[in-house]
């Protein structure tokens, strides 16, 4: 009786997970199978070829083709810019927000609000932002504070401005996200630690260095993590402000994965491409786990 | 806490209003944009003055719909958007209950292979997952928008971790009084744990809501197509009017600041527990 019990509970548990197991194999485990495989043949949409096992063909093919070496530099470079200051100005804020001060609330919904709004629509809206000449809001501003000694630029049309545009865009729409998290972990640090510190002497930046940065330590790791990943899957941006130019200025890994894919339909290029993509953010995350785990080891 | 002077006071809160602007004003752009005649947008855009409008008009926003099918579009979004959020909560929060609460032969292993795929990102596996749905014969149908997204790893964790911590005595109660894994999950365990349901809706939504990379990949017609591929096809519309662009992007953001500032409390309480999960 219990036996049968136990029989009836185990298939109800299998029948829980069952519809989510079934999405997971279907639409992330075999695709990520057929990512590693498809990259390793000639698959190409429409060509009358016979499907070939090509082994590393693709990636020695990408990893000497100009354009892709100019993304994998290009999306390198975003990740290293933006995510030290995207990480630096999230944490400025958040701990700007964490005073006790009266309205604090209506800053903390208007920092995070552009987290709402879709990057596509973003992109659009800083497309005019950044119009060249006096149209542009930002030309614009940046001519009256110079007192007109800036020469207006055509931002995205401009292979050394367009990628720090796009990069300016990012930071608008996501910090708060970054933001939201950091404030969370300011708020859990226990204030007996900061009064003790002040028992001892300390001063604020003493404080701030000796307690607050060592204890928002996993969050910032994860804040990082988070920042680089977002940074690496950089597409819709581009796609909408630049299409990758001028002269693959801006473009990257996953904006030449879909390009090679679609506008010319050779699916094994870009499964290689998103292979090497996806090696990238395993190293990272592995890097993260080391990170913390040492942490573990030594408190 | 030590009182702060009152000039540090003020220091502060001139900090706080000059970054609020620069996250404001290119809304409030696109807001002013949206309201006037085309031909003034361009020229005054290049001054914080002309964010009044002058003779501010909704024309655009009629012009929208004569141009483009917005509606369809909101109709996509919507119905995309709230079916994986819908089916995604049963589906999630039934796996993540199993792993967390009931006892079965092979969970164990399970689980670490969930928590595992929580690092495979869409955009490693959007090229075959493409061509896999293009050989199932899906392409540009809404079900190829929803049915990839509806099982999620992140979820499934965020769930289980939830119902890790979850008291004990109310689930003990109702086995006692006879209830099976099934009621109790329903009458029991959910209606305690909107919190989490609160949290991983709001992920999903606001994931799901701005996604356009995988409806750029599988779709090509505007019959199932959603508001992010409709901006960025109406951008590119000629003649380029900056009113109705903003219009639609005005349209297109009110519903989800509509629902943000209802459940505010719950966005940020949401997006703070992914770094705390995390």
């Amino acid at each position: 009786m219990a036996d049968q019990l136990h029989k009836h509970e185990h298939l109800i548990a299998r029948l829980f997970v069952l519809p989510a197991l079934i999405g997971l194999l279907g639409f992330v485990l075999l695709p990520f199978a057929l990512a590693v495989t498809l990259s390793l043949t000639n698959l190409r949409l429409g060509s009358p070829l016979p499907l070939e096992f090509l082994g590393v063909e693709q990636y020695r093919r990408i990893f000497t083709d100009y354009t892709f070496l100019r993304a994998l530099r290009n999306t390198m470079l975003f990740a290293l810019i933006i995510v030290p200051l995207q990480t630096g100005l999230a944490l400025s804020l958040a701990l700007l927000i964490n005073q006790p001060l009266r309205g604090i609330v209506v800053f903390r919904t208007v920092f995070f609000m552009p987290v709402v709004f879709p990057l596509s629509l973003v992109s659009v809206v800083w497309v005019l932002l950044f119009a060249p000449g006096s149209a542009g809001l930002l030309n614009s501003l940046l001519e009256i504070v110079s007192f007109g000694a800036w020469q207006p630029k055509d931002f995205l049309h401009d292979t050394a401005w367009a990628l720090p545009a796009i990069t300016l865009t990012s930071v608008w729409q996501g910090v708060g996200f970054q933001m939201v998290i950091l404030l969370a972990a300011l708020q859990s640090i226990p204030e007996e630690l900061y009064q003790a510190a002040r028992i001892d002497g300390a001063n604020r930046r003493q404080q701030f260095v000796f307690i607050t940065l060592p204890q928002l330590r996993n969050a910032l790791i994860f804040v990082v993590l988070v920042t680089t990943i977002l940074a690496f899957r950089l597409f819709d941006q581009v796609q909408i402000m630049t299409q990758g130019g001028p002269q693959y200025a801006t473009t990257t890994i996953m904006y030449e994965a879909v390009n090679a894919a679609f506008a010319s339909q050779q699916v094994a290029k870009g499964a290689a491409m998103t292979v090497v993509f996806f090696v990238l953010v395993l190293l990272l995350t592995l890097l993260q786990r080391f990170l913390l785990r040492q942490e573990r080891a030594v408190a | 806490m030590k009182r702060k002077s009152l000039l540090t006071t003020l220091l502060i809160y001139c900090t706080l209003v000059g970054l609020g602007l620069i996250f404001l004003v290119p809304i409030l752009i696109m807001l002013s944009g949206s309201l006037k005649i085309d031909t003034r947008v361009l020229i005054e855009a290049g001054s914080l003055a002309g964010l009044v409008p002058e003779q501010p008009s909704l024309e655009n926003y009629r012009d929208v719909s004569t141009r483009v099918p917005f509606i369809r579009y909101l109709v996509n979004s919507t119905l995309i958007t709230s079916s994986i959020v819908l089916t995604g909560l049963l589906v999630n929060s039934l796996a993540g209950y199993a792993f967390a609460r009931l006892q079965w032969p092979g969970r164990d292993a399970l689980l670490f292979t969930v928590i595992a795929l929580m690092i495979i990102p869409l955009e490693a596996i959007a090229v075959p997952l493409s061509y896999q749905v293009t050989l199932l014969g899906w392409r540009d149908t809404y079900l190829v928008q929803i049915l990839p997204f509806v099982a999620n790893a992140f979820s499934i964790y965020l769930f289980y971790s939830f119902f890790l911590d979850f008291p004990k005595e109310l689930e003990e109660a109702a086995r006692i009084d006879g209830a099976g894994p099934v009621r109790i999950f329903f009458s029991v365990v959910a209606p305690n744990a909107k919190p989490v349901f609160a949290t991983v809706a709001i992920l999903t939504f606001l994931t799901q809501w701005g996604s356009f990379l995988w409806p750029m990949m599988v779709t090509h017609s505007e019959a199932v197509r959603p508001l992010p591929l409709g901006i960025a096809a109406f951008y590119t519309l000629p003649p380029l009017q900056w009113g109705d662009i903003f219009a639609f992007g005005v349209m297109m953001i009110v519903p989800v600041l509509l629902l943000f500032m209802a459940f505010q409390r719950w966005f940020i309480r949401g997006v703070a527990t992914t770094g705390v999960k995390g």
